[in-house]
Protein backbone atom coordinates (compact mmCIF):
# COMPACT_ATOMS: atom_id res chain seq x y z
CA UNK A 1 0.00 0.00 0.00
CA UNK A 2 2.53 2.24 1.32
CA UNK A 3 4.38 1.80 -2.00
CA UNK A 4 1.35 2.54 -4.36
CA UNK A 5 1.00 5.43 -2.20
CA UNK A 6 4.84 6.63 -3.75
CA UNK A 7 3.20 6.04 -7.23
CA UNK A 8 0.90 9.20 -6.94
CA UNK A 9 3.75 11.38 -6.43
CA UNK A 10 5.16 10.85 -9.56
CA UNK A 11 3.34 13.30 -11.41
CA UNK A 12 4.15 15.59 -8.55
CA UNK A 13 7.87 14.75 -8.89
CA UNK A 14 7.64 15.52 -12.81
CA UNK A 15 5.64 19.18 -12.13
CA UNK A 16 8.70 19.86 -9.62
CA UNK A 17 11.77 19.03 -11.86
CA UNK A 18 9.97 20.92 -15.48
CA UNK A 19 9.49 23.82 -12.81
CA UNK A 20 12.53 24.22 -11.90
CA UNK A 21 13.82 23.99 -15.64
CA UNK A 22 11.61 26.79 -16.87
CA UNK A 23 11.49 28.62 -13.96
CA UNK A 24 15.58 28.31 -15.00
CA UNK A 25 15.25 29.35 -18.19
CA UNK A 26 13.03 32.46 -17.66
CA UNK A 27 16.63 34.11 -16.16
CA UNK A 28 18.41 33.26 -19.25
CA UNK A 29 19.32 35.52 -22.21
CA UNK A 30 18.94 33.96 -24.93
CA UNK A 31 21.27 36.43 -26.63
CA UNK A 32 24.03 34.91 -24.67
CA UNK A 33 25.55 32.01 -26.96
CA UNK A 34 28.74 30.66 -26.84
CA UNK A 35 31.01 32.17 -29.79
CA UNK A 36 32.08 29.49 -31.51
CA UNK A 37 34.97 31.57 -32.79
CA UNK A 38 36.29 32.06 -28.83
CA UNK A 39 40.12 31.16 -28.88
CA UNK A 40 40.81 31.45 -32.82
CA UNK A 41 42.20 33.86 -34.73
CA UNK A 42 40.32 37.16 -36.05
CA UNK A 43 39.38 35.60 -39.77
CA UNK A 44 40.80 36.35 -42.30
CA UNK A 45 40.18 39.65 -44.60
CA UNK A 46 41.26 42.70 -46.45
CA UNK A 47 39.01 45.42 -46.35
CA UNK A 48 38.76 49.04 -47.24
CA UNK A 49 39.07 51.45 -44.54
CA UNK A 50 36.35 54.51 -44.04
CA UNK A 51 38.76 57.42 -45.24
CA UNK A 52 37.68 60.10 -42.84
CA UNK A 53 39.69 58.48 -39.47
CA UNK A 54 41.89 60.88 -39.56
CA UNK A 55 42.93 58.62 -36.45
CA UNK A 56 44.98 55.98 -39.38
CA UNK A 57 45.81 58.94 -41.83
CA UNK A 58 46.31 57.55 -45.90
CA UNK A 59 45.52 54.27 -44.87
CA UNK A 60 43.51 52.25 -47.48
CA UNK A 61 43.52 48.39 -47.22
CA UNK A 62 43.47 46.77 -43.71
CA UNK A 63 43.42 43.04 -42.78
CA UNK A 64 43.89 41.07 -39.90
CA UNK A 65 47.86 41.14 -39.09
CA UNK A 66 46.78 44.81 -38.49
CA UNK A 67 45.07 44.33 -35.46
CA UNK A 68 48.28 41.89 -33.95
CA UNK A 69 50.37 43.41 -31.38
CA UNK A 70 48.71 44.69 -29.37
CA UNK A 71 45.24 43.72 -27.05
CA UNK A 72 42.08 45.36 -28.24
CA UNK A 73 38.66 45.57 -29.05
CA UNK A 74 36.55 44.78 -32.12
CA UNK A 75 33.83 46.92 -32.45
CA UNK A 76 31.27 45.79 -35.01
CA UNK A 77 28.64 48.99 -35.96
CA UNK A 78 26.33 50.44 -38.38
CA UNK A 79 24.90 53.82 -38.53
CA UNK A 80 21.49 52.40 -39.34
CA UNK A 81 22.28 50.73 -35.93
CA UNK A 82 20.40 52.33 -33.09
CA UNK A 83 22.28 50.94 -29.89
CA UNK A 84 25.65 51.63 -31.44
CA UNK A 85 24.80 55.40 -31.27
CA UNK A 86 24.09 54.90 -27.25
CA UNK A 87 27.42 52.44 -27.36
CA UNK A 88 29.27 55.16 -29.10
CA UNK A 89 30.31 58.12 -26.45
CA UNK A 90 31.46 55.00 -24.12
CA UNK A 91 33.87 54.20 -27.12
CA UNK A 92 35.36 57.48 -26.97
CA UNK A 93 35.90 57.10 -23.48
CA UNK A 94 37.47 53.87 -23.96
CA UNK A 95 39.66 55.76 -26.04
CA UNK A 96 40.66 58.39 -24.44
CA UNK A 97 42.06 55.75 -21.70
CA UNK A 98 44.19 54.36 -24.20
CA UNK A 99 42.15 51.13 -25.38
CA UNK A 100 42.54 50.25 -28.82
CA UNK A 101 39.41 49.88 -31.23
CA UNK A 102 39.15 48.49 -34.34
CA UNK A 103 35.92 49.10 -36.01
CA UNK A 104 33.67 46.98 -38.50
CA UNK A 105 30.99 49.00 -40.14
CA UNK A 106 28.22 46.18 -41.24
CA UNK A 107 27.02 47.08 -44.32
CA UNK A 108 26.68 50.94 -44.38
CA UNK A 109 26.90 54.36 -46.48
CA UNK A 110 29.97 55.23 -46.91
CA UNK A 111 29.34 58.80 -46.26
CA UNK A 112 26.88 57.89 -43.66
CA UNK A 113 29.52 56.07 -41.87
CA UNK A 114 32.21 58.92 -42.34
CA UNK A 115 29.49 61.49 -41.53
CA UNK A 116 28.62 59.59 -38.17
CA UNK A 117 32.67 59.67 -36.86
CA UNK A 118 33.06 63.24 -37.91
CA UNK A 119 30.37 64.45 -35.65
CA UNK A 120 30.37 62.14 -32.55
CA UNK A 121 34.42 61.96 -32.36
CA UNK A 122 36.10 58.70 -33.73
CA UNK A 123 37.29 56.04 -31.32
CA UNK A 124 38.44 53.73 -33.64
CA UNK A 125 42.13 52.63 -34.83
CA UNK A 126 40.26 52.94 -38.53
CA UNK A 127 37.44 51.21 -39.17
CA UNK A 128 37.04 48.50 -42.48
CA UNK A 129 34.12 48.61 -44.76
CA UNK A 130 32.06 45.34 -44.14
CA UNK A 131 29.88 45.86 -47.20
CA UNK A 132 28.44 42.69 -48.42
CA UNK A 133 28.91 41.51 -44.13
CA UNK A 134 31.40 38.31 -45.11
CA UNK A 135 33.81 39.36 -42.24
CA UNK A 136 30.83 39.55 -40.20
CA UNK A 137 29.56 36.69 -41.16
CA UNK A 138 32.45 34.77 -40.30
CA UNK A 139 32.85 36.38 -37.29
CA UNK A 140 29.81 34.77 -36.42
CA UNK A 141 27.56 38.17 -35.85
CA UNK A 142 24.38 38.04 -34.96
CA UNK A 143 23.77 41.33 -33.40
CA UNK A 144 24.75 45.08 -33.85
CA UNK A 145 26.65 46.09 -31.99
CA UNK A 146 28.91 43.39 -30.67
CA UNK A 147 32.12 43.59 -29.47
CA UNK A 148 35.46 41.44 -29.58
CA UNK A 149 38.45 41.11 -26.96
CA UNK A 150 41.45 40.37 -29.16
CA UNK A 151 44.79 39.05 -27.68
CA UNK A 152 48.01 40.13 -28.54
CA UNK A 153 48.05 37.61 -31.01
CA UNK A 154 44.90 38.27 -32.89
CA UNK A 155 43.16 35.72 -31.32
CA UNK A 156 39.89 36.33 -29.89
CA UNK A 157 39.42 35.81 -26.15
CA UNK A 158 35.90 36.85 -25.14
CA UNK A 159 32.18 38.33 -27.66
CA UNK A 160 30.57 41.08 -25.97
CA UNK A 161 26.79 41.49 -27.45
CA UNK A 162 25.07 44.33 -27.29
CA UNK A 163 26.13 48.00 -26.08
CA UNK A 164 29.09 48.25 -23.85
CA UNK A 165 28.82 50.46 -21.26
CA UNK A 166 30.04 51.36 -18.40
CA UNK A 167 28.73 48.66 -15.78
CA UNK A 168 29.43 45.73 -18.41
CA UNK A 169 32.96 47.40 -18.98
CA UNK A 170 34.05 47.33 -15.74
CA UNK A 171 32.80 44.15 -14.47
CA UNK A 172 33.27 41.81 -17.02
CA UNK A 173 35.07 42.51 -19.86
CA UNK A 174 38.02 44.94 -18.34
CA UNK A 175 39.40 42.15 -16.22
CA UNK A 176 39.33 40.04 -19.58
CA UNK A 177 41.57 42.84 -20.91
CA UNK A 178 43.97 43.88 -18.61
CA UNK A 179 45.32 40.13 -18.55
CA UNK A 180 45.62 39.86 -22.23
CA UNK A 181 47.79 42.86 -22.40
CA UNK B 1 -24.91 44.42 -59.71
CA UNK B 2 -24.61 40.56 -61.10
CA UNK B 3 -21.22 42.45 -62.66
CA UNK B 4 -20.55 43.95 -59.44
CA UNK B 5 -21.11 40.89 -57.68
CA UNK B 6 -18.62 38.88 -59.86
CA UNK B 7 -15.75 40.99 -59.25
CA UNK B 8 -16.55 40.78 -55.60
CA UNK B 9 -16.14 37.63 -55.25
CA UNK B 10 -12.85 37.68 -57.73
CA UNK B 11 -11.60 40.09 -55.77
CA UNK B 12 -12.50 37.59 -52.93
CA UNK B 13 -10.87 34.57 -54.11
CA UNK B 14 -7.86 36.40 -54.41
CA UNK B 15 -7.38 35.51 -51.15
CA UNK B 16 -6.77 32.17 -50.95
CA UNK B 17 -4.69 32.52 -54.34
CA UNK B 18 -1.86 34.20 -51.60
CA UNK B 19 0.33 31.49 -50.43
CA UNK B 20 1.17 32.14 -46.55
CA UNK B 21 5.02 31.92 -48.01
CA UNK B 22 7.92 33.21 -46.75
CA UNK B 23 9.01 36.66 -45.85
CA UNK B 24 11.96 37.08 -47.95
CA UNK B 25 11.84 37.34 -51.43
CA UNK B 26 14.89 37.06 -53.66
CA UNK B 27 16.03 35.57 -57.04
CA UNK B 28 18.29 32.41 -56.09
CA UNK B 29 18.48 30.96 -59.47
CA UNK B 30 20.30 26.92 -59.55
CA UNK B 31 21.07 24.72 -62.16
CA UNK B 32 19.39 21.82 -61.41
CA UNK B 33 16.63 20.85 -58.95
CA UNK B 34 18.86 19.16 -56.87
CA UNK B 35 20.29 22.65 -55.69
CA UNK B 36 17.50 23.98 -55.72
CA UNK B 37 15.86 21.49 -53.05
CA UNK B 38 19.13 21.62 -51.26
CA UNK B 39 18.72 25.32 -50.68
CA UNK B 40 15.08 24.81 -49.36
CA UNK B 41 15.93 22.29 -46.98
CA UNK B 42 18.85 24.53 -45.34
CA UNK B 43 17.15 27.41 -45.47
CA UNK B 44 14.44 25.38 -43.71
CA UNK B 45 16.17 23.86 -41.29
CA UNK B 46 18.42 26.57 -40.39
CA UNK B 47 17.91 28.96 -37.13
CA UNK B 48 18.13 32.83 -38.07
CA UNK B 49 21.13 33.73 -35.55
CA UNK B 50 19.10 36.98 -34.89
CA UNK B 51 15.84 36.44 -34.65
CA UNK B 52 15.54 33.45 -32.90
CA UNK B 53 12.48 30.74 -33.58
CA UNK B 54 12.65 31.72 -37.36
CA UNK B 55 14.39 30.14 -40.46
CA UNK B 56 16.93 31.45 -42.36
CA UNK B 57 14.22 31.23 -45.40
CA UNK B 58 11.51 33.36 -43.00
CA UNK B 59 12.86 36.14 -42.18
CA UNK B 60 14.78 39.79 -44.06
CA UNK B 61 17.70 40.34 -41.31
CA UNK B 62 20.73 41.00 -42.80
CA UNK B 63 22.42 38.46 -40.94
CA UNK B 64 20.14 35.78 -42.79
CA UNK B 65 20.12 37.21 -46.11
CA UNK B 66 24.08 37.23 -45.47
CA UNK B 67 23.20 33.37 -44.82
CA UNK B 68 21.64 32.74 -47.23
CA UNK B 69 23.66 34.27 -50.11
CA UNK B 70 26.67 31.74 -48.46
CA UNK B 71 24.37 28.88 -48.48
CA UNK B 72 23.85 30.12 -52.71
CA UNK B 73 27.37 30.31 -53.39
CA UNK B 74 28.26 27.24 -51.53
CA UNK B 75 26.07 25.20 -53.46
CA UNK B 76 26.86 26.42 -56.50
CA UNK B 77 30.21 26.04 -55.53
CA UNK B 78 29.71 22.39 -55.75
CA UNK B 79 30.46 22.03 -51.65
CA UNK B 80 28.88 19.16 -49.65
CA UNK B 81 26.22 19.01 -47.16
CA UNK B 82 28.61 18.74 -44.52
CA UNK B 83 31.02 21.27 -45.52
CA UNK B 84 28.42 23.48 -45.61
CA UNK B 85 26.75 22.45 -41.97
CA UNK B 86 30.21 22.48 -40.56
CA UNK B 87 30.97 25.97 -41.99
CA UNK B 88 27.46 27.22 -40.50
CA UNK B 89 28.52 25.40 -37.19
CA UNK B 90 32.21 27.14 -36.80
CA UNK B 91 30.14 30.25 -37.16
CA UNK B 92 26.87 30.47 -35.08
CA UNK B 93 27.38 27.12 -33.38
CA UNK B 94 25.38 24.25 -33.17
CA UNK B 95 22.51 26.60 -31.90
CA UNK B 96 22.43 27.62 -35.88
CA UNK B 97 20.88 24.31 -36.71
CA UNK B 98 17.59 23.58 -36.27
CA UNK B 99 18.01 19.54 -36.79
CA UNK B 100 20.71 18.65 -34.42
CA UNK B 101 23.53 16.19 -35.32
CA UNK B 102 23.92 12.81 -33.72
CA UNK B 103 26.96 14.02 -31.23
CA UNK B 104 27.65 12.38 -27.82
CA UNK B 105 25.80 15.58 -26.48
CA UNK B 106 22.45 14.99 -28.09
CA UNK B 107 22.30 11.32 -27.90
CA UNK B 108 19.98 11.36 -25.01
CA UNK B 109 17.62 13.78 -27.11
CA UNK B 110 18.14 11.63 -30.56
CA UNK B 111 17.23 8.48 -28.39
CA UNK B 112 14.61 9.97 -25.74
CA UNK B 113 12.07 8.97 -28.56
CA UNK B 114 12.83 5.38 -28.37
CA UNK B 115 13.63 4.89 -25.16
CA UNK B 116 10.35 6.46 -23.89
CA UNK B 117 8.09 4.18 -26.80
CA UNK B 118 9.85 0.88 -24.75
CA UNK B 119 9.16 2.46 -21.38
CA UNK B 120 5.54 3.39 -22.11
CA UNK B 121 5.30 -0.12 -23.61
CA UNK B 122 6.59 -1.69 -20.64
CA UNK B 123 4.49 -0.17 -18.60
CA UNK B 124 1.57 -0.82 -20.15
CA UNK B 125 2.41 -4.54 -20.14
CA UNK B 126 2.64 -4.17 -16.69
CA UNK B 127 -0.48 -2.77 -16.53
CA UNK B 128 -2.46 -4.84 -18.42
CA UNK B 129 -0.65 -8.05 -16.61
CA UNK B 130 -1.72 -6.58 -12.80
CA UNK B 131 -5.07 -6.08 -14.17
CA UNK B 132 -5.68 -9.66 -15.36
CA UNK B 133 -4.71 -11.33 -12.35
CA UNK B 134 -6.70 -9.15 -10.55
CA UNK B 135 -9.39 -9.93 -12.72
CA UNK B 136 -9.10 -13.39 -12.51
CA UNK B 137 -8.28 -14.09 -8.70
CA UNK B 138 -12.15 -12.41 -7.57
CA UNK B 139 -11.72 -13.06 -3.81
CA UNK B 140 -14.31 -15.49 -3.34
CA UNK B 141 -13.34 -16.20 0.94
CA UNK B 142 -12.90 -19.78 -0.36
CA UNK B 143 -9.97 -21.53 1.34
CA UNK B 144 -7.61 -23.59 -0.99
CA UNK B 145 -9.28 -26.97 -0.52
CA UNK B 146 -12.61 -25.25 -0.60
CA UNK B 147 -11.97 -23.65 -3.75
CA UNK B 148 -10.43 -27.05 -5.33
CA UNK B 149 -13.44 -28.92 -4.12
CA UNK B 150 -15.41 -26.70 -5.72
CA UNK B 151 -13.70 -26.77 -8.85
CA UNK B 152 -13.98 -30.51 -9.08
CA UNK B 153 -17.79 -30.41 -8.38
CA UNK B 154 -18.33 -28.19 -11.57
CA UNK B 155 -16.21 -30.21 -13.11
CA UNK B 156 -17.41 -33.70 -12.51
CA UNK B 157 -20.93 -32.20 -12.75
CA UNK B 158 -22.23 -32.07 -16.49
CA UNK B 159 -25.38 -30.00 -15.10
CA UNK B 160 -23.17 -27.39 -13.32
CA UNK B 161 -23.56 -24.95 -15.75
CA UNK B 162 -27.21 -24.98 -15.31
CA UNK B 163 -27.04 -24.66 -12.26
CA UNK B 164 -26.55 -20.95 -12.04
CA UNK B 165 -29.64 -20.87 -14.78
CA UNK B 166 -32.26 -22.45 -12.59
CA UNK B 167 -31.06 -19.98 -9.48
CA UNK B 168 -31.56 -16.98 -11.54
CA UNK B 169 -34.93 -18.45 -12.59
CA UNK B 170 -35.71 -19.07 -8.78
CA UNK B 171 -34.91 -15.87 -7.48
CA UNK B 172 -37.75 -14.72 -10.00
Amino acid sequence: MNKQRLFLFIPLMIFVILAILFWRGLSLNPDEMPSALLNKPIPVFELPVVSASENSPGLVKANQEMIKGKAGLLNVWATWCAPCKQEHPFLNVLKAQGVPIYGINYKDNVEDAQRWLAELHNPYVFTVLDDDGRLALNLGVFGYPETYVVDKQGVIRYKHIGIVNEQNWNETIKPIYESLK
Amino acid sequence: MYKTLIKVFAAFSLLFTVQTGFAAIEVHEFDNEVDRQRYQTFIDEMRCPKCQNQNLAGTNSPVAMDLRRELELMIKDGKSDQEIVSFMVERYGEFILYRPRLTPATMLLWSAPVLLLVFGALLLLLIVRKRRRLATEVDTGLSQQERARLDALLRDNPESKSINKNNQEKNK
